[in-house]
């Protein structure tokens, strides 16, 4: 429901309510979600293009931009303070969120 | 160009397992003034060809749950058709503002599981 309403956050959601409400190993769990997740995003993405609601130029330069940063993600995986930059971008969420809210 | 960038700022977010969506979606709207609803689509569908790749090397892991694939499913397809018709159904402001109230959520969510983090190391 999220997933198909909002374009996003299934995936977390999933994985949080599998590792807390089934206890499923986390690692487990992420595979498991994706493989509930991906069926779903491809019958909401063609919803969304059945009712014109999709632009094909953004979406390409997105997902090659988005496959490059995910290189670069996972080589500095190792490397880098996660938690900073989860606190960090948490609090960007919150703010954006709000300046949404009012837009 | 800006649009190549948030591209590559959502993948490596993503690939350091923190949601890219959540931060795609803003940008879209932010910089490039597209409505809520192509921001949302062109999240699901650059989803689709990384999870593909994803699922296959998982899947050859042995990491996935069937069982748990089983129950979910089924509701989870229904769910995601009543999510999706509801959204192209809504003006972008609203829907806009629904997306702001579950930003919100996960912001708090992404602070609580950098603590959970810390306390596991």
């Amino acid at each position: 429901m999220i997933n198909g309403l909002l374009g996003s956050g299934g995936g977390v959601v999933l994985v949080t309510a599998m590792t807390f409400l089934f206890n499923l190993h986390d690692h487990k769990a992420h595979a498991t979600a994706i493989s509930i997740i991906l069926p779903l995003t491809i019958i909401s993405s063609l919803i969304y293009i059945k009712s014109g609601n999709a632009s094909l130029e953004i979406t390409i330069i997105v997902t090659l931009g988005s496959m490059i940063g995910a290189y670069i993600g996972s080589k500095i995986l190792n490397r880098i303070p996660i938690n900073i930059i989860r606190r960090v971008f948490g609090s960007m969420m919150i703010i954006t969120a709000i300046g949404m809210m009012f837009y | 160009m800006i649009v190549f960038f948030i591209g590559i700022l959502t993948g490596i977010l993503s690939g350091l397992g923190i949601g890219g969506g959540t931060i795609l979606i803003p940008s879209l709207v932010f910089f490039i003034k597209t409505n809520q609803q192509i921001a949302q689509s062109v999240n699901l569908i650059a989803f689709i060809p990384s999870s593909v790749v994803a699922l296959i090397v998982h899947f050859k892991n042995k990491n996935i749950e069937k069982n748990m694939i089983k129950r979910l499913i089924v509701p989870g397809i229904a769910a995601t058709c009543i999510g999706s018709l509801l959204a192209i159904k809504i003006n972008s402001d609203m829907l806009k503002k629904i997306f702001s109230i579950f930003l919100f959520c996960m912001g708090i969510f992404e602070y609580i599981s950098a603590k959970n983090f810390k306390k596991n190391n």
